[in-house]
């Protein structure tokens, strides 16, 4: 693979109603905010991957309304529909086929749709959506195979609920930041067994845009390049019950294949930080297991033995994670903007000191379907 | 370095109106089949899948993910790239650059649409601006409507002028076994066909089709081993220009395809098209863009469209036929359309398409036309770029 690295990051704050501001205006927020960071013009872009869902958006074509904001107006364009990390990685092999500068752009207003139908719509129309699968029941279920697996107690969520939302605070545009305890969350409201209110992340509307540019490009941004090492993503079966829920095979392929891009044969000591998908309090455990930082079932071990926390050896979510902040489609960007900032030196409160190697995930589909994993690098 | 990229497979389903045979999965997995028994391949050897079509139609979200058990893409990764109309070319410009990355070397597009289960103009009409657009501009038709009045207007162009394309592709239909409507017609049926919006009337349009395409895309040095004669790609390019369609200019040609198209023949070493081109495969939705966009497109120069048709120029044994399958105005099942002309146009350069063959085709042309006067064109090759 050639190198080529992010120029530029760019995001909006997260937050539940961004009542003064279409798709069209966040998107132009950040394609201005993208170059203003990379100190490049529209100009030295030569194409633009956008990433938007038509449900989310409530319009057919959803990229037609975001097109002309991205400035692509005469430029090469597509679009990806999924999570943010699927456009970048789009925007990526762009580059490696010969384009010089991809900008990625993805935006969500949660606030304008409602996210149960909307999730529903995931569901096979027949066998699946009547019996009220969305989302968050589907997460239960998954909450539930992985519990009754390894015999982790809801607790053990709970934890990663407060740890999340704590980091949060270090963080300017997280939608939020709380202090919370684990009898806070324990406390909550139950939304879908074992799932409370607190295990949840929010609705959150707001934007996101990178720039990805190969090695004689990125040299004309004015940042500091951080290299893609590794990129990788990999989808497992559909229906819920073809699929061993505690087991995220489809995140440990993917993960595989992206260590073996960037070299790296002992992830949990090569990397410094991690930006992960973290939808429902659960999944930040059964992530860690997906990308083999521990056995199966030892997810929740990592954060009691104070590992994953901002003074661990490998924080996860310094950010406050997607718990803290949840705009569909640009949650995945934001994680990889985030692990951007941190190998930049750049993430402020929330920073990890000397981190040089970061991973960020990002996922698709009914709990975690089809996963997407970045290894990058402050080093060439 | 980009990779050398070819197609070394196409498979199709038989389009009709109304599949209730199968659900969506299942539609997707007969193109699937028939695309990977085309190049005799299993789905053991697909890297990756690139996956299209429009959510509304068939309401389903996350289509990349739902699809997987008629896609194949079970533990592989798979991708969705939509973008309205041009979703098909949309798929296979991103299927190629999967491969030309680098990162994957066989790779499955796909494009797929049940119309039978969608209504199709009520979804449609919403990707207008809801404030702006969607009180002129509801649905395909109106905006369409407005550029072939305008074009008429500026060239003299007549209805009968229009109904000759929708003739020629009908026609040409008879030869395509997979085409949806096979049934001849004459510019007396067209001109008789009842009137949707002037000067826009049932026959001058396409229909909704219930279908599915494929394509596998291989690696330099596998696509010889694959295929006996694969279609290269020699260039791709995109051109989405409009987010409005008040915006766009109805007297100034459709500005998206002649970017494009300029672009692309520049990519792959084009200076006369006419000449330099077998074949093309256009995204012709109604029949006054086979008028209009052909100028665009360089065949001949403006106003000429009309006489150019007249003379036969792009019928099967002219200069330089166009839609040799019967085009989108025979068979269109939306997020498979542009796909099948990227199809059709490497079938006519592996020499496979059958009754529709058109004779030692070197270079073909296929475009992708949607969203708001967008155009995407790719251009395939009998010899290695």
């Amino acid at each position: 693979m050639d190198n080529m690295a992010i120029v530029g990051v760019a995001q909006t704050k997260f937050e539940r109603r961004k009542e003064d501001k279409t798709n069209y205006d966040l998107v132009f927020e950040m394609t201005k905010g993208v170059l203003e960071d990379s100190g490049l013009t529209l100009k030295d872009v030569d194409n633009v991957v956008t990433v938007s869902n038509d449900f989310l958006d409530g319009r057919t074509i959803s990229s037609m309304a975001v097109g002309e904001a991205a400035g692509a107006r005469d430029k090469n364009i597509s679009t990806v529909e999924g999570d943010g990390t699927f456009g970048a990685f789009y925007g990526a092999m762009r580059v490696l086929s010969g384009f010089n500068t991809t900008m990625v752009v993805a935006h969500s207003k949660g606030s304008e749709g409602d996210i149960k139908h909307i999730t529903n719509g995931m569901f096979d129309p027949i066998f699946q959506r009547l019996l009220g699968l969305e989302a968050i029941a589907a997460s239960a279920i998954q909450a539930n195979a992985y519990m009754d697996r390894y015999g982790v107690g809801e607790e053990s969520f709970a934890h990663v609920s407060v740890k999340n939302h704590g980091n949060a605070k270090n963080n300017p545009y997280a939608h939020l930041p709380m202090d919370l305890t684990v009898d806070d969350v324990m406390r909550s409201q139950k939304i879908a067994d074992p799932i409370k209110l607190l295990d949840c992340s929010p609705v959150s509307d707001g934007a996101a845009a990178i720039i990805i540019a190969n090695e004689a490009h990125a040299r004309r941004a004015k940042t500091k390049p951080i290299w893609i090492k590794g990129i990788a993503h990999c989808a497992d079966a559909f229906f819920l019950g073809d699929r061993d829920l505690a087991d995220p095979k489809s995140l440990r392929e993917a993960a595989k294949r992206a260590y073996a891009m960037a070299g790296m044969s002992d992830p949990m000591n090569a990397l410094d930080v991690v930006e992960l998908y973290d939808a429902f309090s659960y999944m930040e455990p059964l992530w860690l297991e997906g990308l083999g930082f521990c056995d199966p079932g030892g997810g929740s071990r990592l954060l009691e033995e104070g590992i994953t926390t901002m003074s661990g050896t490998l924080p996860v979510n310094p950010s406050g994670g997607v718990l803290s902040s949840h705009a569909l489609l640009a949650a995945g960007l934001a994680r990889i903007i985030e692990a951007v900032l941190q190998l930049r030196g750049e993430a402020g409160n929330r920073q990890v000191p000397g981190a040089k190697t970061a991973l960020a995930h990002g996922i698709n589909g009914p709990c975690g379907q089809s996963h997407c994993v970045w290894v990058l690098s402050s080093e060439k | 370095m980009s990779r050398r990229v070819a197609i070394v497979g196409t498979g199709q389903t038989d389009h009709r109106s109304h599949r209730p045979d199968v659900n969506g999965r299942e539609m997707i997995y007969e193109a699937v089949k028939r695309a990977l028994a085309d190049c005799e391949s299993s789905i053991q050897d697909i890297d990756a899948v690139v996956i299209g079509n429009m959510d509304h139609f068939e309401s389903i979200n996350y289509v990349d993910t739902w699809s997987v058990e008629g896609s194949g893409a079970v533990m592989k990764p798979i991708m969705k790239v939509t973008t309205g109309g041009t979703t098909g070319t949309s798929v296979a410009i991103a299927a190629y650059y999967h491969v030309a990355s680098g990162l994957f070397d066989r790779v499955l597009a796909i494009g797929w649409e049940k119309n039978s289960e969608s209504d199709t103009t009520a979804a449609i009409i919403t990707c207008s601006d809801p404030i702006w657009d969607r009180f002129s501009y509801s649905g395909a038709i109106p905006s369409l409507a407005t550029e072939a009045s305008a074009y008429m207007k500026q060239y003299g162009a007549t209805q009968e002028d229009a109904a000759r394309v929708a003739v020629r592709d009908r026609t040409h239909a008879l030869n395509n076994p997979h085409a949806h409507l096979r049934k001849p017609i004459t510019v007396e049926d067209v001109m008789a066909s009842p009137m949707l919006a002037y000067p826009i009337k049932l026959l001058d349009v396409c229909p909704r089709t219930d279908g599915a395409a494929a394509v596998v895309f291989a690696a330099d040095g596998i696509a010889q081993q694959i295929a006996p004669k694969p279609a290269w790609i020699k260039a791709c390019a995109v051109r989405h220009t409009y987010t409005w369609f008040g915006d766009v200019d109805y007297t100034a040609g459709l500005v998206s395809l002649q970017e494009a198209s300029r672009e692309a023949y520049q990519q792959a070493g084009i200076g006369n098209p006419a000449d330099d081109i077998d074949v093309a495969e256009l995204y012709l939705p109604y029949s006054y863009a086979g008028l209009k966009w052909i100028e665009d497109l360089g065949f001949c120069r403006r106003g000429e469209g009309p006489t150019f048709i007249k003379e036969g120029h792009t019928d099967m044994g002219g200069k330089i036929p166009v839609n040799p399958s019967g085009g989108v105005i025979s068979t269109n099942c939306i997020g498979a359309t542009a796909l099948l002309r990227v199809a059709e146009a490497a079938l006519q350069v592996m020499g496979r398409a059958g009754q529709r063959q058109v004779p030692d085709v070197e270079v073909a042309l296929a475009t992708g036309f949607g969203g708001c006067f967008w155009s995407d064109v790719v251009i395939l090759g009998a010899a290695r770029p």
